[in-house]
């Protein structure tokens, strides 16, 4: 989790992400902070970011991040 | 029997409604899709056999697409979508291809084709493609049952017009067969008539001025083409979010919520906010099927990470939007019609959305507070107007040239000379739309702000609620643009 506030706070350090959970359905993380992101967590993490996984519910929390992430481990 | 008319409104809804209510649970989705062919046959006739023809491709493009396995189920994606895409393509485009084909050679070296296109299918087609798409992605399971494709892709509250729904968003309440309840109907009503308001009070009327300045474009130059190009964008808003009014009123009386398809377009500070408030559910599915594919593909990711490295992310972000902004605003203006128009109108877009995010880094700094927040809201409705101007014009060269005009001649003392009055509308005529204008832009912010009317009119007591719905009623009978003199105007989406 730590990990992936990092890449976060790299990609825009002016959002509050522990508290935020709804970064992409009020528009705070933009699409090209998603893209950024999904490299990020990509190179980090050694997963592939499919773009079925590019659904809001992903992306709205750190902890979707981190389910997300987790899950696409394990496959 | 567009979604205004007495027709739809004052026979063919009342007698689905009865049908409805009077069959079991589990015929009456039955008869949602019985109505929604009927109501596509009033348009198109035997073009429905198109929409019979896409709702089969998508049956059974699912189930081929849960048996197949790795290239074989890319194989299956790209016939179904392209079988889809293909008749559009077709349908649409084969005329414009063949007469820029044929100016190009300076002869008619394809024979001229005019085919005729059923209503609605723009919208069905980016259904059928989401839900084909998403199967391949395994985000749900295909549907078995043929019914729920057919009335999914049909449903007649949104098979004009959209919004464009997403299947498993949708297809619950589609076929729960839920009866008709009190709350639903009343909401669905007070809907309906919010939305006859916008469009019988305000966008009929402008239409009369709009229609008079460009159907004789070259007459006016100035101020005129400028007032032109605003009652344009009031008209198309009060148009387009009345229809989107009637035909989620109309859906609800169903038990069925479709989604919104405008919140406050005009209150966004940049163009991208505005595109995320206007048409919201075609650009979500442009997001969801283009961009986000396109951004995360292998060359644009490494794109980015070169870039980055090398160019620092600023360069890189740029470059990332281009190539992804690219096709979405390409596909958009195609999808609005087969005109060189609607082309330029897509790419004007893209070129506005690049300059904003090359921008970015300066107006996040600089351009902020309460004066800088009203400085790009005015800056945002130039860009709008501007837009539409070129949108609504007949032909690119038509809005190019009215676009110059605007430069000729321009003086202010237009706004108060009777120059305006010559347009068809009269003083009373402006003030009814400014004043029903500034009615629904106060009404829709405290609806924004979460104000439910429903409930808020359950307080008062049966007198003034009633009488509040007499006003409303009344004032679409008493200002409403019909009648002797009016034009019919049909519905502007229905056409792409």
């Amino acid at each position: 989790m730590e990990q992936i506030l990092e890449i976060l706070n790299e990609i825009d350090d002016t959002i509050d992400y522990e508290n935020e959970k709804a970064l992409i359905d009020d528009h705070i993380l933009d699409s090209f902070g998603v893209i950024s992101l999904v490299s990020e967590l990509e190179d980090a993490f050694d997963i592939t970011i499919g773009a079925k996984e590019m659904v809001p519910a992903n992306f709205n929390s750190v902890e979707a991040l981190f389910a997300m992430v987790q899950r696409l481990q394990e496959n | 029997m567009g979604y205004h008319e007495p027709i739809f409104l004052g026979v063919f809804l009342p007698v689905v409604m009865l049908l409805y209510q009077l069959c079991t649970k589990k015929l009456r989705p039955w008869i949602l899709l019985l109505a929604s062919y009927v109501f596509f046959w009033s348009f198109s006739r035997y073009l429905v056999c198109y929409l019979i023809g896409a709702t089969i491709v998508v049956y059974v493009g699912g189930l081929l697409l849960e048996k197949a396995k790795g290239n074989r189920k890319k194989w299956v994606l790209g016939c179904s979508t392209g079988m889809l895409i293909g008749v559009l393509g077709i349908l649409k485009y084969s005329g414009f291809v063949t007469e820029n084909v044929n100016a190009l050679a300076g002869d008619t070296l394809l024979p001229p084709i005019k085919l005729m296109v059923p209503i609605g299918i723009s919208f069905y087609t980016l259904q059928g493609v989401a839900y084909l798409v998403d199967v391949y992605w395994e985000k749900y399971k295909p549907e078995l049952h043929f019914g729920k494709i057919a009335l999914y892709m049909g449903f007649f509250p949104h098979v004009l017009e959209g919004p464009i729904c997403l299947y498993d968003n949708h297809v619950k309440e589609l076929w729960s067969g839920e009866p008709i309840n009190g709350e639903n109907l009343k909401r669905g009503i007070m809907r309906i008539t919010w939305g006859l308001l916008k469009k019988m009070i305000i966008a009929d009327r402008l239409y009369i001025l709009v229609s008079k300045v460009y159907d004789n474009y070259r007459t006016y130059s100035g101020l005129v083409i400028v007032v032109a190009a605003i009652c344009y964008t009031v008209q198309l808003y009060m148009e387009f979010s009345g229809c989107m009014d009637i035909v989620i009123g109309t859906a609800k009386i169903f038990g069925v919520t479709l989604p919104e398809n405008f919140r406050l377009p005009f209150v966004s500070k940049n163009a991208g906010e505005f595109w995320r408030r206007w048409h919201i559910t075609l650009g979500t599915w442009f997001k969801t099927y283009i961009f986000y594919p396109v951004s995360i593909s292998k060359p644009v990711k490494k794109w980015n990470k070169f870039a980055t490295k090398k160019f620092g992310k600023y360069v890189a972000k740029l470059g990332v939007s281009a190539a992804t902004l690219f096709p979405v605003w390409l596909c958009n203006g195609i999808w609005h019609g087969a005109q060189w128009g609607y082309i330029f109108y897509g790419m004007y877009y893209f070129v506005i959305l690049l300059v904003e995010a090359a921008l970015e880094p300066i107006v996040k700094k600089k351009c902020v507070g309460p004066v800088w927040d009203g400085i790009r809201m005015a800056k945002t409705w130039v860009i709008i107007f501007t837009g539409e101007l070129f949108f609504r014009a007949e032909r690119l060269s038509v809005g190019l040239s009215m676009f110059g005009s605007i430069f000729k001649g321009f003086t202010l003392q237009t706004l108060w000379d009777g120059s305006l009055l010559a347009l068809g509308l009269s003083i009373p005529d402006f003030l009814c739309a400014f004043a029903f204008t500034i009615l629904v832009a106060v009404m829709e912010h405290k609806k924004e702000a979460g104000l439910d009317y429903y409930e808020k009119l359950q307080e008062y007591r049966t007198p003034v609620r009633w009488g509040i719905y007499y006003a409303f009623i009344f004032a679409i009978i008493i200002f409403g643009a019909y009648g002797t003199g009016y034009q019919k105007v049909d519905l502007i989406y229905a056409q792409f």
